[in-house]
């Protein structure tokens, strides 16, 4: 049996206890203004978003050709009707957000000159991706379109 | 005029003065006639102004706005062409828009629509009001040209080397502050230019999106719409955005940059003054006038200090030769160089009007939607890629200039206009490469367009990685190593490198203001732009 020789005063501790509690006070003050930067910056990162609802009812106009679009007031998107039903595709450019024109069979951006076919896909400019498609439901001529709803391009909903 | 250092009923400083003879209602009479001298001593301490140059020392650090500069400046320092006055015309020019900011606030109500009312009454209605909003947009955008140029000073004359580095950071930071005061300023007004170029800025913010929907991640990993949702507060351009942005341009960022600013100017003192060239007394000759010693015994205590201070600073190793007392050399400067951009931003203010176009529309663009001038270079890179031309490039532009410092660790030609291997004709060389080339990738993107056009179903990333703006940012990063190489310096390499990005970003700038016109066309002039515009 072994004992292990009594340490003399003399030797120096593994690490002196006032740099441990010096250490430990650092630390533990580093460690309660982390936190206090965390939740400070969590405040500005909205929880609930004030915005209405982007969900609206219209009524196609009854005159309306095929292929012809149809922007309800104060809307981002334009309502379509062919053959095989209503479709809604977003005006809203997915390169910077402007507001894009239907034009010549297709859509035109004001902002950075992005040009989108009919069915929204990106024919020329900085339009990283196509037009949105958006959800829409039907019932007799009146439609419900949700803007914050996207689906699969080609999506047509007859009624 | 003879100028006393203290008032005569003073004979030591900080000792109450004798009692004059007579009675208590005598000297309290006398004490009432004393007051003007007594207060304006108290106040200043100096008395008047100083003529000599132990009172011009002490007119320096016994004032509070003063003493942030040493009590006597180099010649070097004082020549106009050393540094053009730019970085006081900077501040001067923030001072301004403080000043006329603050009495902006008075009546602006930071709420959509109401914002924009508040913008009418203070055009309209306000005594004064159209005459200060203009001079705060001037300011502002003499401020942005002064800090670009300034910046442009202090890279051609080398200015950014040991122990400088960490100054010319902090002049970066500088930098994008200014240009967040101006954007952020840009959006109050509430009209229609505010409204679309906050709509375009917050998606920028978002178009990280452009390379995270590109590979698939973004339902899981979504930087962009953080930023954006940071940036705005909610989803979409409203009172929440408004406010964000009203507490950025009068409180956040201001306050920053004042932080920067104090900085900036004690790491210039700390540095040791202005940059010099290692030969400047040799090139400025012997002083015109005799320069009087500044200690007339043996200096004791600011010696000692210095003695211990580790480093460069401005006293270390170095006689008072060649400089002179900053009251009145430097300070007059600074003044004539405040009068000048005060005189700038009234004049400028006086004949062109700030703008302000109808109310916020967001069912109608403008069309064309343009940034304010100097972010039109971004705009047309933006019109590529909007990450790449948005967030990319000016990251690697920044991070580009802010590694300068270290990693040119050359002493040829500090302090000196275009120092350095190659100088002034690289500089010129670089300027036609700079111009050259940005034409160049221009021509023939507008004449020709670019992949998407030619490959319809090319996959968005390599338009990302490959558009003009990438396209030309390689040939300056290709153009400045192939300079490194040939001059054997890494400060060739820096100077045409920065040259480049000067000569891109004015070219661009230029064809995004002049040349661009409804969907981003091109044009040659307003005037063949179709429509009623």
């Amino acid at each position: 049996m072994t004992t292990t020789p009594r340490p003399s005063r003399l030797d120096p501790e593994p690490m002196p206890r006032r740099d441990f509690l010096g250490l430990a006070s650092i630390w533990a003050a580093a460690a309660a203004g982390l936190f206090a930067i965390v939740g400070m910056a969590r405040l500005p990162k909205a929880a609930v978003l004030a915005s209405p609802s982007r969900k609206f009812r219209v009524t196609l106009p009854a005159s309306l050709a095929e292929g012809e679009p149809f922007i309800p007031p104060g809307r981002s998107v334009a309502l379509f009707k062919d053959a095989g039903g209503v479709y809604a595709i977003s005006t809203l450019c997915t390169h910077l957000g402007c507001i894009v024109k239907p034009a010549g069979g297709g859509f035109d951006c004001p902002c950075h000159g992005s040009r989108f076919a009919a069915d929204g896909t990106v024919v020329k400019g900085p339009a990283p991706t196509a037009l949105a498609w958006h959800r829409v439901t039907v019932s007799g001529d009146t439609c419900v379109v949700d803007e914050d709803s996207v689906v699969p391009a080609g999506t047509r909903v007859s009624a | 005029m003879i100028v006393t250092e203290r008032p005569p009923d003073h004979p030591t400083p900080g000792a109450p003065p004798e009692p004059p003879p007579g009675d208590g209602l005598a000297r309290f009479l006398e004490n009432v006639r004393a007051l003007p001298g007594a207060i304006r001593h108290t106040a200043l301490r100096t008395g008047g102004l100083p003529t000599t140059d132990r009172t011009r020392s002490n007119y320096v650090f016994g004032n509070v706005f003063l003493h942030l500069h040493a009590v006597r400046t180099h010649r070097w320092s004082l020549r106009w062409s050393t540094t053009m006055g730019l970085g006081i015309a900077a501040i001067g020019a923030f001072l301004i828009t403080l000043i006329t900011g603050v009495l902006l606030m008075f009546y602006y109500k930071p709420y959509p629509d109401v914002a924009y009312l508040s913008m009418k009454d203070i055009h309209f209605v306000v005594p004064t009001g159209r005459y200060i909003r203009n001079i705060h947009r001037w300011a502002g955008n003499v401020m942005v040209v002064a800090v670009l140029l300034h910046m442009a000073r202090a890279f051609y004359t080398a200015s950014y080397r040991a122990p400088r580095e960490f100054n010319w950071l902090i002049g970066m930071g500088l930098l994008v502050v200014t240009l967040g005061l101006s954007f952020t300023g840009y959006l109050l007004p509430w009209d229609q230019l505010a409204f679309w170029a906050i709509t375009i800025g917050a998606n920028i913010a978002q178009s990280p999106r452009e390379i995270t929907d590109a590979l698939g991640i973004t339902e899981t990993f979504d930087p962009g719409g953080f930023q954006r949702l940071l940036l705005l507060g909610s989803d979409q351009v409203g009172d929440e955005a408004l406010i964000r942005f009203y507490l950025l341009h009068v409180m956040i960022l201001p306050l920053a940059l004042l932080a920067l600013v104090s900085v900036h100017f004690w790491r210039i003192r700390k540095d040791g003054g202005l940059a010099k060239p290692a030969d400047v007394d040799a090139r400025l000759g012997p002083p015109r006038e005799p320069i009087q010693p500044v200690f007339t015994e043996a200096p004791t205590k600011t010696y000692n200090l210095a003695a211990v201070v580790r480093g460069r600073t401005s006293a270390v190793g170095q006689a008072p030769e060649n400089t002179v007392p900053s009251m009145p050399h430097l300070f007059y400067a600074e003044v004539a160089v405040f009068m000048l951009t005060i005189a700038l931003c009234l004049g400028l203010a006086l004949v062109w009007d700030a703008p302000l176009k109808e109310l916020a529309n967001p069912a109608v663009p403008e069309n064309p939607a343009k940034a304010p001038w100097y972010f039109l270079g971004l705009q047309e890179l933006v019109a590529y890629s909007a990450f790449m031309g948005g967030i990319g490039i000016p990251t690697i532009v920044l991070i580009g200039l802010g590694l300068i410092p270290y990693l040119d660790r050359e002493t040829d030609g500090t302090g000196v206009w275009f120092g350095g291997p190659g100088g002034s004709r690289l500089v010129a060389q670089a300027v036609v490469v700079g111009f050259g080339a940005a034409l160049a990738v221009e021509v023939v993107a507008i004449n020709f367009g670019w992949i998407r056009e030619w490959y319809q179903d090319v996959p968005q990333l390599v338009i990302t990685f490959v558009n003009p703006g990438t396209v030309l940012t390689a040939i300056y990063a290709v153009y400045s190593l192939w300079l490194i190489r040939r001059h054997n310096s890494t400060r060739a390499g820096a100077l045409g490198l920065f040259t480049c990005f000067l000569c891109g970003f004015i070219l661009l700038t230029i064809v995004g203001t002049h040349f661009r016109g409804p969907n981003w066309d091109f044009y040659w002039s307003p005037s063949q732009w179709p429509g009623g515009h």
